[in-house]
């Protein structure tokens, strides 16, 4: 996996008197990408598939990777007020489309709620952040941090082709130091905001619900109530992946963006 | 020289499988209390208030009791209520709680009620002492880990300013918030009960134990980190204008002691043959690394030396040593913990001390003499043992080895938190 920074742009904003860093790439319309729970794991393919025809900005959310931690923060509605002003001091203000995936999801969610006419387009890539009718959102504290990342697969073996079959010591530093900041955010209730669908009924902003077909980390019946509550949403099933669509089958997932963005 | 004596409770349901040296494993939080029997439940509850009346009757100073949730190696899950039973039932002996789980009270109030409550009920034999708890306490009353110490160190502040401070005062706090504290019932002693803390590993702890003047006990660590962790304590007093001296360091460790070495050697083996006991080394069952590395729950950096014992290490975050363990087993988070630490290899370093009394005294003055404490805790009566070897062992201990003990204590200076005021330095008034 890429994780070199050197043909990216590193940009830096500070916001509430915090350093908030972000890796950018690529031209055209701008997207914003929000990550999971488990933090950036730096520039990934789908990034490169994304920025063939867009300006990519991947932001380490505050308190994750290279962002410093509000330590005061308790939500991630918190989060999202903060990204509000960090996206604006970066200058994407016009053309702005945003991608939040898994956690980020959650996030990208309330910031749409709270930034009604700001954003052009919202894509929830395995979102969590509303209650499912039936099931649970995966619960990381039952999981060795590693499989807990593995569950983001629709198996071992696609585990494994992204990062081999033991991860680097890196990432697990990365995952394990994430779920902290995760566990800042979100406890009671795990995963969700009870008042997120009530709130999300205003948002117009066109929105695609992605989810791989074999998520197992946050089910379909989370996309179900979004698309439920949201008045214009699309959802569409990408055949055969897990939770971290990006990773194991990110053209598909470019595509589906991409083809989605065009179509406004 | 305090002498307690502690057991940890251990639901033993000898038909289950779970009890015994071939038992079944036992996984954190792994089990359902649909296998737990009420039957059972009440007849060792009644035994464990039974052996803690005959440990008094025997001499001892202090009855220890701790807290653990949704697991059968401890069934003190509300010690608050077997302790408010024993301040009707016993007269003499202090009522020593190692400890309530501070972090994970949402209404602290009520614990400074219970507490007070207890204090009044005993006529002032009430040792309080809080722990931040193990993750298992954190998912079993879903308790929000990254904030654990803040919520230990807060609810700390809490109860003592409602024990010692006349209302009704307004607490507006990070983690509680109240708008009338004002506790009719305030505990008999004055200000409050002295306060111990127990614990293992986390270097945070002693620090802050150290600064507020309170008796460390350490839980049956091996002897080498022990006196780290005291050492780490008197620098820090140090640093804090005082020389701490053996009435703040306490110490718990497993003796038992029979009729005969061939008795206690059964007996002996019984500590690691209950159900497993992540605590008790040899037995400690399966350890979910995750589970005891919840997120944020231990700083990184603060970490004692007994980390690299195993017991200590499945008592706090695993990450270094699952590095280390990663070459060997890269396919599974869990270890098989029975592999460390035998009967034997524990006899070998006083991690078991178990024999007739005239074996079993010299080895607790080995103890004594490398760790200096003045407040010792003897453990017993725990794993398989049954009510027969927990009661043969109490009246060893009341005939013989608690008189020789004492007089080890005087011998060695060795005075104990109720000798001297641990706050002040000065001595108690005699009795």
């Amino acid at each position: 996996m890429t994780t070199e920074t050197e043909t990216h742009t590193q940009i830096a904003v500070e916001v509430a008197g915090l350093k908030v860093n972000a890796l950018q790439d690529g031209s055209g319309p701008n997207i914003v990408v929000l990550h999971h729970s488990t933090g950036s794991p730096g520039w990934i393919p789908f990034y490169d598939l994304l920025a063939q025809n867009h300006t990519v900005t991947a932001i380490d959310m505050p308190g994750y990777g290279q962002s410093e931690r509000p330590t005061w923060a308790r939500h991630p509605r918190d989060i999202a007020m903060l990204l509000h002003s960090a996206v604006h001091k970066m200058g994407i203000d016009n053309d702005a489309h945003m991608v939040g995936m898994g956690f980020g999801g959650w996030v990208a969610a309330e910031l749409a709620a709270m930034h009604l006419h700001g954003l052009d387009s919202l894509v929830l890539v395995g979102a969590a952040g509303v209650q499912p009718e039936e099931g649970e959102i995966a619960d990381v504290i039952f999981y060795e941090f590693e499989e807990y990342v593995k569950l983001g697969f629709s198996s071992d073996e696609a585990y494994a082709e992204v990062f081999g079959d033991e991860a680097a010591p890196e990432l697990k530093e990365l995952w394990d130091f994430s779920r902290e900041m995760t566990a800042r955010l979100t406890w009671k209730p795990w995963m969700f905001n009870r008042q997120l669908p009530h709130l999300i009924g205003e948002v117009e902003t066109p929105t695609l619900l992605l989810w791989g077909e074999n998520d197992r980390v946050t089910p379909i019946g989370v996309a179900e109530v979004y698309d439920a509550s949201l008045p214009n949403s699309t959802l569409q099933v990408i055949e055969g992946a897990g939770h971290l669509v990006e990773l194991e089958n990110p053209q598909a997932a470019a595509d589906a963006i991409s083809s989605f963005i065009s179509g406004l | 020289m305090f002498i307690g004596y502690f057991t940890e409770r251990p639901y033993q349901d000898f038909e289950s499988g779970w009890v015994g040296a071939t038992g079944r494993e036992i996984e954190d939080l792994g089990m359902t209390n649909g296998d737990y029997d009420p039957r059972i439940g009440a007849e060792l509850y009644n035994r464990y208030l039974d052996e803690k009346v005959y440990a008094e009757e025997m001499g001892f100073d202090g009855l220890m009791l701790n807290e653990h949730h949704s697991t059968p190696f401890c069934m003190g899950g509300v010690m608050n209520v077997e302790a408010a039973i024993l301040a009707r039932i016993t007269k003499r002996a202090k009522i020593v709680l190692l400890g309530n789980v501070l972090p994970i009270w949402e209404d602290p109030l009520w614990l400074a009620e219970e507490l007070a409550e207890i204090d009044m009920i005993s006529r002032g034999r009430l040792v309080t002492g809080w722990v931040r708890g193990t993750g298992r306490e954190s998912v079993a009353h879903n308790s929000q880990a990254p904030f654990n110490w803040e919520r230990f160190q807060e609810a700390h502040d809490f109860v003592v300013k409602a024990w010692s401070t006349p209302g009704p005062f307004r607490w507006e706090g990070e983690h509680y918030q109240y708008r009338y504290v004002n506790p009719w019932a305030r505990p008999y002693q004055d200000p409050h009960p002295q306060i111990w803390i127990p614990g293992v590993m986390s270097r945070n702890t002693v620090k802050w134990c150290a600064e507020h003047r309170y008796p460390y006990v350490m839980l049956a660590t091996e002897i080498e980190p022990t006196k780290q962790s005291f050492n780490y304590y008197d620098e820090v007093a140090r640093e804090n204008g005082y020389e701490a001296s053996t009435e703040h360091h306490g110490y718990l460790f497993k003796v038992h002691v029979d009729e005969t070495e061939e008795l206690a050697e059964e007996a002996g083996r019984k500590y690691i043959s209950g159900p497993a006991n992540p605590f008790l080394e040899g037995n400690q069952g399966t350890v979910r690394s995750n589970l005891q590395n919840l997120p944020g729950l231990t700083s990184r950096t603060a970490l004692l030396p007994t980390v690299t014992t195993f017991a200590a290490a499945a008592r706090g975050r695993q990450a270094e040593r699952d590095a280390a363990l990663a070459e060997k087993d890269a396919e599974t988070d869990k270890q098989d913990a029975d592999a460390f630490g035998t009967y034997e290899e524990q006899v070998n370093k006083y991690s078991i001390i178990t024999g007739t009394p005239k074996t079993v005294i010299p080895k607790i003055r080995h103890v004594l003499e490398e760790l200096r404490p003045g407040n010792i805790f003897f453990w017993d009566g725990d794993g398989a043992m049954n009510h027969d070897d927990a009661m043969r062992s109490l009246r060893l201990f009341g005939e013989e080895v608690i008189p020789a003990v004492r007089e080890m204590g005087k011998e060695l200076d060795l005075k104990g938190a109720f000798e001297v005021n641990t706050g002040s330095g000065a001595a108690f008034p005699g009795d």
